[in-house]
């Protein structure tokens, strides 16, 4: 398929502007453009055409079952969307009186409230954009707290081998250290290893509840508790939230702080890879260090808090992806307290069911029930047959369904994270399950064949070593 | 591939050549070449850097993952191999022939296995 | 209430005998039971759609649209063609995920590809990654791509956004790193205080151009001096005024970041926007997130595939230079589209159109008493008077004619234009404010 600027065609483009209805003002040479400005020309059919090729290119939930372990890959209500697109929100400068903003400010206050509800927090900013974002603002928060102290020593962030990526390299972005604790046996928290780690220089514990197999941290009173004696503060990772929402709150298990995928939990769209948001609460005394400003309300009028001397600063500018924060509150009022208490439920019970079926054939590294997601691991097929989750995972791209998450958790080898969701009725999972059952048998059989897949895709595996060897970045 | 029996080995999967009595020149074995994959991008320390012995002097990339290439002894980097860092696969193609750095005024070595300590080393890894 | 569970009672019951329990609330049998709340959250019950809409449009209706805006100070009204949201909001792009299953993201990564393309075609620069969420942030992380060992500190232009300058601040606290802000004199960037605060800590020099008070500044020559002491050179862009104004790449800029939202994005209260962050060749490598290259596939075909991928934190980790997971891919592409759709000549022409308007409106300012314009020099589309009235009274005798006037700063206020403002609109807003002045309306 073509690209933009192989179809362009000097001369074509559309008919937006009029013309000017001023005298030209004129730019001095010295800051005049010399450069061309070799962008596509096109007509607006040639537009329209390029991107619903692109869009046939391209798997949305819309397209079928996506069991991404981690991203909680659930239906985006349009409702939502609806909400995004009215000209009441999208029309509104950041910059504006507050007065004139008080329905903005008010989706802010209302989704910090229904957010700190139901994760037993205080106080919420939706400054950061992402996750990644949000688990930064929420280490910067601790910093701020042991710098205030005074307690200078609280240099070390403490990460479970089985965290994600983001927060070893959150805790480095932080300006701090990151003591790795390797996981037990069973794959949580290895208390023994946790104590040895804490002492004076302990400023935190990253961790995710259930953590990234799947699985309940039983013991997370003791290691929050661990944590607080030694004068750390413990930070919660709510990218499985999806698991517990409204039937356990991280600030009940002793997290001071937490970020939030609203692009995750909460249903808002993933994008192709954005924008998210990473709402990040925490407890009261942790508040006076957010990100201005903060939205108050006095005598039922919003307004915008700049005078906030504690405060780490900014971590975005203005307030955030706001309209990806309204999408999540529309979520939120839509389902209500009976509805995300069912959701979470329904996350858990599609994952065991779906859990079950697949032990049929495949390795479980969960014994007994998981939470939201399980992890399946190849390991023994990769030496004995040379299948490996690579291949099953491109297999599964021929019959539509996208693959779970590959290579993560780190800790285990060859490994596929399944998260189904709530929002996939028994049908799709029975037919999903079929589908991967059928190919893991056709895999050990013929191993060959699998190493081939796929092959009804518009393209076939990429060569990823040319791609990073030699690096083509632009056309 | 076997391992050349001039050369020294460390458990980190790196081979020492000493070209003088404290000179030396470092890579990556052919066991490390089986588990990195191909490589595509290195990164390597500048001349003139010191290095401690068993810290990290630089990385290897292959599309997946990283990993760290440790100083097999303490010293002064007085070469990098400009030929790697424009064609990472040469590693691929001969990992005794792709060295990565050399270093003077060697002092602080690790513990050095010769190539057949190195290989029931390796069998024992796997 | 809603909740989108398509598995009714007597579904759910099957899956639960599957799995031998007799309710589902056995799956949290792991957790301490004093940690399970017996009610739910403490929050409203869940609502119908229609109920829920009616509830959504009455917040909408809480807040005041202006039909006539003069406001920017890094939002940007420009007009959005049609095609672009008919795009953007197709269902499969929107609901997608991150194209790490290249075979079937070939959509989404070519529309990446071509993105980073059209960045690298608008700034001159070498390479461009996949976005990152805004311009101060995109500011924040090409700052963190300039620091080494030696060099740590950061040379930032008092005449940047304010929150950009509190962003930088922030991650460079973050990151123990020292930030010192370049004084600004006459509107624009003092270049001789710059060359006495270039030594040898400092890692980057970041200029903003056109820069928050609208004037432009010499961007070349800040370049020079930087270079000249071995600093890093970041410039802060506005992608519409990067149509007609000298490129970064031009200037000599090693980094060039800048707010990608005036590329087809509504104003939204401050979001989604988008960050955008090209570098020469020799700083490829340390750009942060996502970034999409060409490949062949395995018959030969040209494909797209996330690349250069061993440097972000999924794999290094603790070593990676970011954190950053995400981009902000739906909204690349809202500036991809958005950038197709206006041509190259479309966008010179929106930028020198909201050039030429705020000229226009700044002579019919100057006229009035006590308005005259703040700095003397080149500037694009802002532009700072002086007030002699009470700024905030004015700005809400305006807002009661429905019109956003420009933001009060510092006893002044910044006015702004864009190719939206019709001359009849100014010529308005001009009679406007000198009745208020001259009948002494509100003082």
């Amino acid at each position: 398929m073509e690209l933009l600027f192989e179809k362009s065609i000097k001369g074509r483009g559309c008919s937006i502007l009029p013309e000017c209805d001023v005298e030209t003002a004129a730019l001095s040479e010295g800051q005049m453009r010399q450069q061309e400005l070799p962008l596509p020309q096109l007509s607006e059919n040639d537009l329209s055409r390029h991107y619903s090729a692109l869009e046939r290119r391209t798997h949305g939930v819309n397209n079928g079952f996506y069991p991404l372990g981690s991203c909680t890959m659930k239906y985006n209500p349009k409702i939502n969307e609806w909400a995004a697109a009215l000209s009441g929100f999208t029309q509104v400068h950041p910059l504006q009186p507050d007065d004139t903003v008080q329905g903005s400010l008010k989706v802010l206050h209302l989704a910090s409230k229904y957010l700190c509800e139901i994760t037993g927090m205080a106080a919420m900013t939706f400054q950061p954009a992402a996750g990644a974002h949000g688990e930064l603002t929420g280490v910067m928060l601790i910093k701020k707290y042991h710098e205030d102290r005074k307690d200078y020593g609280r240099k070390k962030i403490i990460v479970p081998g089985s965290a994600h990526g983001t927060n070893p390299a959150t805790a480095v972005m932080a300006g701090m250290t990151v003591v790795s604790i390797p996981s037990a046996p069973d794959g949580c928290v290895d208390i023994e290893k946790l104590k040895g780690a804490v002492g004076e220089d302990t400023a935190g514990l990253m961790l995710t509840n259930p953590n990234t197999l799947g699985i309940f941290e039983k013991d997370i009173l003791e290691i929050t508790k661990i944590v607080h004696d030694a004068g750390g503060l413990v930070y919660y990772d709510g990218a499985n939230l999806n698991a517990i929402m409204g039937i356990i709150r991280p600030g009940d298990m002793g997290f001071d702080c937490v970020h939030l995928n609203l692009h995750k939990t909460f249903s808002t769209p993933h994008g192709g890879g954005g924008p998210g948001s990473g709402a990040v609460g925490c407890k009261e005394f942790l508040a006076p260090y957010l990100p201005k400003p903060n939205i108050s309300v006095c005598d039922d009028v919003y307004y915008q808090q700049y005078d906030c001397p504690q405060s780490i600063g900014k971590v975005k500018s203005f307030n955030g992806n706001f309209l990806v924060t309204l999408k999540a509150l529309t979520y939120i009022i839509t389902l209500g307290s009976e509805g995300i208490t069912d959701a979470a439920k329904n996350a858990v019970l599609n994952a065991n069911y779906l859990m079950k079926r697949l032990a049929e054939c495949y390795s479980i590294t969960n014994k007994g029930i998981c939470m939201h997601e399980f992890v399946i691991t190849l390991e023994k097929e990769a030496k004995e047959k040379g299948v490996t989750a690579m291949d099953i995972a491109k297999a599964l791209l021929d019959k539509g369904i996208h693959p779970p998450t590959m290579y993560f958790p780190l800790i285990v080898h060859e490994a596929l994270m399944v998260e189904p969701t709530e929002t996939e009725g028994k049908e799709v999972l029975d037919e999903a399950a079929e589908v991967f059952l059928s190919i893991y048998r056709q895999a050990i059989e013929d191993p060959e064949w699998v190493h081939h897949t796929p092959k009804s895709t518009p393209v076939g595996r990429p060569d990823e070593v040319r791609a990073a060897r030699n690096p083509v970045l632009h056309y | 591939m076997s391992n050349p029996s001039n050369l020294k080995y460390t458990k980190s999967h790196e081979w020492v050549e000493f070209t003088g009595e404290t000179t030396v020149k470092v890579g990556l074995t052919d066991f490390a070449r089986q588990s990195l994959g191909d490589l595509v991008f290195v990164n390597l320390p500048a001349k003139g850097d010191e290095l401690t012995v068993g810290e990290s002097l630089g990385d290897v990339e292959s599309v997946k993952a990283v990993s760290d290439v440790y100083a097999p002894c303490s010293g002064t980097v007085t070469a990098v191999n400009e030929e790697l860092l424009d064609a990472p696969e040469m590693f691929n193609e001969s990992p005794y022939g792709a060295w990565f750095v050399e270093m003077s005024n060697i002092t602080d070595q690790e513990e050095l296995l010769s190539s057949n300590e190195y290989e029931a080393f390796c069998k024992e890894e796997e | 209430m809603g909740s989108y569970i398509p598995s009714n009672e007597t579904q759910r019951q099957e899956m639960l005998d599957a799995i031998g329990l007799a309710v589902v609330e056995e799956l949290y049998s792991q957790a301490p039971p004093n940690l399970i709340l017996s009610d739910g959250p403490n929050i409203p019950e869940g609502k119908s759609e229609l109920e829920v809409s009616r509830m959504i449009s009455g917040m909408a209706e809480e807040n005041v649209i202006f039909p006539t805006i003069y406001r920017g100070a890094g939002a940007y009204r420009h007009y959005i063609p049609s095609i672009v949201n008919a795009i953007v909001s197709k269902e499969t792009f929107v609901t997608a995920y991150t194209p790490y299953q290249a075979e079937i993201s070939q959509g989404i990564l070519q529309s990446i590809f071509e993105y980073q393309t059209m960045i690298c075609q608008l700034t001159g620069m070498e390479t461009s990654n996949a976005s990152v969420y805004d311009g101060a942030t995109a500011a924040a992380e090409a700052v963190a791509m300039c620091r080494d060992r030696k060099r740590t500190k950061a040379l930032v232009s008092a005449a940047a956004h304010p929150d950009v300058i509190e962003t930088i601040k922030t991650y460079c606290w973050a990151g123990n790193a020292k930030v010192e802000l370049i004084p600004v004199k006459d509107g624009v960037t003092d270049i001789e205080a710059l060359e006495l605060m270039l030594d040898t800590e400092a890692a980057c020099v970041y200029i903003q151009q056109p820069n928050y008070y609208g004037m432009l500044e010499d961007g070349e020559r800040a370049g020079e001096i930087a270079h000249g002491q071995g600093v890093k050179y970041i410039m802060g862009i506005n992608p519409i005024a990067a149509a007609i104004l000298k490129t970064p790449a031009k200037c000599g800029a090693d980094i060039a970041v800048g707010e990608g939202q005036p590329l087809g994005m509504p104003l939204s209260f401050g979001g989604p926007y988008l960050g955008f962050m090209a570098a020469n060749k020799a700083m490829t490598r340390k750009l942060p997130g996502r970034i999409v290259g060409e490949t062949r596939d395995s018959n030969g075909e040209r494909a797209f595939v996330l690349t250069l991928q061993a440097r972000e934190q999924h794999i290094r980790r603790e070593k990676a230079s970011s954190n950053i997971c995400s981009n902000q891919a739906l909204c690349a592409m809202t500036a991809a589209v958005y950038m197709a759709a206006m041509g190259p000549d479309g966008m010179k022409e929106a930028a020198a159109q909201s050039m030429s308007k705020a000229h226009y409106l700044a002579s019919g300012l100057n006229e009035i008493k006590g308005f005259g314009l703040r700095y003397i020099g080149e500037y694009f589309n802002e532009f700072v008077t002086e007030c002699p009235c009470d700024s905030g009274k004015l700005l809400k005798h305006l807002e009661s004619k429905g019109i956003l006037g420009g933001l009060p700063i510092a006893g002044g206020i910044l006015w702004c234009t864009t190719e939206m403002n019709t001359k009849a609109e100014m010529d308005e807003l001009i009679s406007l404010v000198k009745e208020v002045c001259a009948n002494g309306i509100i003082v």
